[in-house]
């Protein structure tokens, strides 16, 4: 276990150096110049030559990286180029609020999708399932914008059971978080439901049935862990996707998480910001990953980790 | 038999006057496709007796697990369903009761075993958990009492370790192991009534032996009766007292089992039986002369996989799954590989066409495998083909059945296409299939038609071996037979080798040249097969025979020493190696190992 997660700490920190780089690489080739959002219109050359030269942006891409590089190992993720503050105060002074939206959005996406899932499949063929095999269509087909406008026009405006936007409360997270895992507990239902169509037509449930157990007790005892296996992996995956909605569902609900902050710095080419952000997503990502795997031997007793 | 259960089970005196336990009358099972109403199961009738075992025997497609489903009320809705007919299980009519009530009498009055062992339990709860529930679905005690009770049930199964299988997981446990904590879970509430469905299909020969032991010793103990389903008809003649045969959903004959092993009224139960592979002395068609050159000679072959742990994923074990094989299959003759699950057969296989790394020498029709080109590998796979167990995942379910036979001749370019689908069409016929069928699909044959395109495929190139692994095991008996005559005219006529890789010892007598018996990777015994059944030397050898069960009602088996626990294992920490076993000759190349102490 414990070989296990060393290893993949080394293989996670490796992943993180390829992403680093190719982040860096990117940005590098990028036609948009830092230089002149910070500079302004107006600025001189010589201006622009000289803010260039102190942002080291004169030297070649390997110096740069390095220098990048070499902070990073520090604990150093650079300054702002334009908030002039530490990237890694920046960051942190947002984490929180992503992370409790992507937890929010996670419940949320798992309550929906597994029990509609279980409820598809034990009804399967039948009338309910149909209908919510399309809701669950719909609900992974709509863009995040979409439905978020739609929730806070409902929720928020016309019955204000809501806020319309803000952090603070739980009532503040319940929309943003709904958004986000919309998208996911239409995958998640759809899943769940063909997981579980398998798992009742195992042998292992014939048994179950076969010793007189009750309805209740053979779905939630022995179907439901079994089925729920193949979507424990999904979870890690999800963190991924979540990163590229958060910048829609916090701009929409003004939730001030990195996502924002993320927007804000591509707009001005705020490569520190940008570099920062896309190492702690991809940190999120690489360790949600993990999670995921290390919960699997908690459930499924034939899985060891080594 | 009848005598024997009488002197020992007190209770359950002659089964024709003992009040009948369960009753089938005119049980039809109907199916509902495309809004028509089509039976499977058509006017079955049985009584079973107190203490009885009743033997439904008949071919895949009888009815004969849709009949075991039904009793349990199991059969799946809405597609399947009782259409006419009555289940009594002691003047109760199961076929009216509602689900609520059925669910008491399932587990408790009725119990069943599976087929599969390695699938029927949960694998994400412990044995002694699933043991627990099943005794409180049913009886209002305790948890604790309720884990006391299960004990006791696996205690019984004379499962070793009974304790420590408790907090176990069904993974941890062989398919043998696995089987017994069914049986236990079955006779756990003492039921009137134990259905088992092919109990031993899916076990070794050894295992199958004691579990069927198990069974009879507890049926005589609790006055159980039983309805066994199977296709083994050895099986039939060990078990019953009376026996149904099935074909097509219908009763084709029905009767003492003697009757029906000595006198069988009907054709079908006649042609059944005379299908049956019986297990002889090896006496007969005397085997190939031995001036013929070997196609394929393995020396010291050996395949160890490798298991990794720790930070740097190093290799810590091995799984020693092929130890010093040293043998010589010559043009034209049979030779094959026996053994129980694990024992390495079907990795030699794998290693002779290449499919897996190995250490030693392997020399097939003239080629030295190992490091080879890509151009080398293909002109061996020319010489070698291999016909695998299931037919149906060895065709691709999206080609043609003329595409996939003619592939091999494409892939090595062999003929314009005109010629390629003329030969196709030759190799079809000569397979006993008709030209008319080349642009039919997999789906569209049945299982022994299939295994006959798989051949079709391997006679393509015309090599000089064919890899058999367990090319005929996964089919019913009549099919079965059909197509071992077909392997058998296609040796005689184009001189092929076989290597004839099976678990069944009957099989292999009829079919088979010369014999290698395998134990733990090494070979244990190899010879002719008049050699090998007429005089086994080795004790595993002996063991595997004695085991088989035997298609005759009369037939007394003579005890068979106990497998001192579990098979070991073949898994070995890096450094250390199974010994080897040299092997003896004994004249005229029948080579036998020295036997270990206690084996």
């Amino acid at each position: 276990m414990l070989a296990y997660l060393t290893r993949r700490l080394i293989q996670s920190a490796l992943i993180l150096l390829g992403v680093s780089f190719i982040t860096f690489f990117l940005l590098y080739v990028l036609p948009a110049d830092p230089v002149r959002q910070i500079a302004g219109r107006s600025a001189t050359a010589e201006t622009v030559a000289n803010i260039r030269h102190q942002l080291g942006l004169d030297q070649p891409f390997v110096v740069q990286y390095a220098r990048y590089l070499g902070g990073l190992v520090q604990g150093d993720m650079g300054r702002s180029y334009l908030q002039k503050t530490e990237v890694a105060t920046l960051i942190a002074a947002r984490l929180p609020a992503t992370l409790l939206l992507m937890l929010g959005a996670i419940v949320a996406e798992l309550v929906i999708g597994l029990s509609l899932g279980v409820i598809a499949a034990i009804r399967r063929g039948g009338a309910l399932d149909q209908s919510l095999m399309i809701t669950s269509f719909v609900a992974v087909s709509a863009p995040q914008f979409v439905v978020g406008l739609l929730l806070l026009y409902v929720f928020a405006v016309k019955l204000s059971w809501f806020p319309i936007g803000g952090y603070g409360s739980f009532s503040h997270l319940v929309l943003p978080a709904l958004t986000l895992g919309i998208m996911g507990s239409g995958w998640y239902s759809r899943m769940m439901r063909s997981s579980m169509i398998d798992v009742l037509r195992s042998d292992y449930i014939r048994t179950a049935r076969a010793k007189g157990l009750k309805r209740m007790r053979v779905l939630a005892l022995h179907a439901m862990p079994n089925a729920i296996l193949p979507i424990i992996a999904m979870i890690g995956i999800d963190i991924g996707i979540f990163m590229s909605g958060i910048v829609v569902v916090e701009s929409v609900f003004g939730w001030p998480g990195i996502g924002q902050l993320a927007w804000q710095a591509i707009q001005r080419v705020d490569i520190p910001i940008i570099m920062g952000v896309t190492l702690v997503s991809a940190c999120a990502i690489v360790l949600g990953n993990l999670l995921a795997d290390m919960i699997t031997p908690f459930i499924d007793p034939r899985i060891k980790l080594r | 038999m009848i005598e024997v259960k009488d002197m020992t089970t007190g209770a359950a005196a002659a089964p024709d006057t003992a009040p009948p336990v369960l009753q089938v009358q005119g049980l039809t099972i109907s199916v509902r496709a495309e809004g028509r109403e089509r039976p499977l199961v058509s006017d079955l009738s049985f009584t079973l007796a107190r203490g009885e075992t009743i033997a439904i025997a008949g071919e895949s497609g009888s009815g004969k697990s849709l009949t075991s489903l039904a009793i349990m009320g199991l059969l799946p809705p809405p597609a399947l369903r009782v259409s006419e007919g009555r289940i009594l299980l002691n003047d109760q009519d199961l076929t009216s009761l509602s689900e609520s009530r059925m669910r008491t009498v399932r587990g408790n009055r009725i119990a069943m075993i599976f087929q599969e062992p390695m699938t029927s339990l949960n694998p994400v709860l412990t044995i002694g958990l699933q043991l627990a529930e099943a005794i409180r679905a049913h009886e209002p005690i305790s948890k604790r009492e309720a884990r006391a009770r299960a004990l006791e049930a696996l205690k019984a199964v004379r499962i070793s370790e009974p304790e420590r299988r408790m907090g176990q997981y069904p993974h941890e446990l062989s398919g043998g192991m696995r089987q017994r904590v069914m049986i236990a879970m079955a006779l756990a509430l003492r039921p009137d009534v134990l259905i088992a469905d092919e109990p031993t299909t899916a076990l070794d020969v050894t295992v199958q032996r004691e579990v069927l032991d198990l069974l009879r010793d507890l049926q005589r103990e609790m006055g159980t009766a039983i309805i066994l389903i199977t296709h083994d008809m050895g099986v039939v003649s060990e078990m019953a007292e009376r026996v149904i045969v099935m074909k097509q959903g219908r009763a084709v004959e029905q009767g003492p089992v003697r009757q029906i092993f000595e006198a069988p009224q009907e054709s079908y139960t006649r042609d059944l039986l005379a299908a049956v592979p019986r297990m002889g002395d090896g006496s007969g068609a005397p085997a190939r002369d031995g001036d013929a050159a070997p196609v394929a000679s393995l020396r010291d072959v050996r395949v160890r996989f490798d298991i990794r742990g720790g930070i740097l994923s190093q290799v810590t074990h091995r799984v020693h799954a092929v130890e010093n094989v040293s043998l010589d299959i010559m043009a034209g003759e049979t030779f094959s590989l026996v053994g129980e699950s694990g024992c390495g057969k079907s990795t030699i296989a794998k290693a002779l066409v290449g499919l897996v790394p190995h250490q030693g020498r392997i020399e097939v029709a003239g080629h030295v495998l190992g490091g080879m080109k890509s151009s080398d590998m293909k002109s061996l796979r020319r010489d070698v083909q291999i016909v695998f167990q299931d037919p149906m995942a060895a065709l691709d379910p999206r080609m043609r059945v003329g595409e996939l036979v003619g592939e091999p001749l494409l892939i090595h370019a062999i003929g314009t296409p005109e010629e390629r689908r003329e030969r196709v069409a030759g190799l079809f016929e000569r397979v006993g299939l008709s030209r008319d069928q080349l642009d039919r699909y997999p789906h569209e044959f049945s299982g022994g038609q299939r295994q006959r395109i798989c051949i079709a495929r391997a006679l393509a190139l015309q090599p000089k071996l064919i890899v058999a692994d367990e090319s005929v095991s996964a089919l019913d008996v009549s099919v079965q037979a059909r197509v071992l005559d077909l392997l058998a005219a296609l040796k005689r006529e184009f001189g092929i080798a076989y290597l004839f890789i099976s678990h069944d010892m009957a099989v292999v007598e009829n079919i088979s040249d010369r014999v290698a018996v395998m134990y733990m990777g090494q070979i244990v015994e190899m010879g002719t097969r008049a050699q090998i059944f007429g005089n086994p030397r080795h004790p595993y050898t002996k063991r595997l025979m004695a085991a088989v069960p035997v298609p005759d009602p009369t037939h007394r088996r003579p005890p068979v020493p106990r497998l001192a626990g579990e098979v070991p294992s073949p898994v070995y920490p890096v450094g250390e190696a199974p010994q080897r076993l040299p092997l003896r000759n004994l004249g005229d190349g029948h080579l036998v190992a020295d036997a270990p102490e206690p084996m």
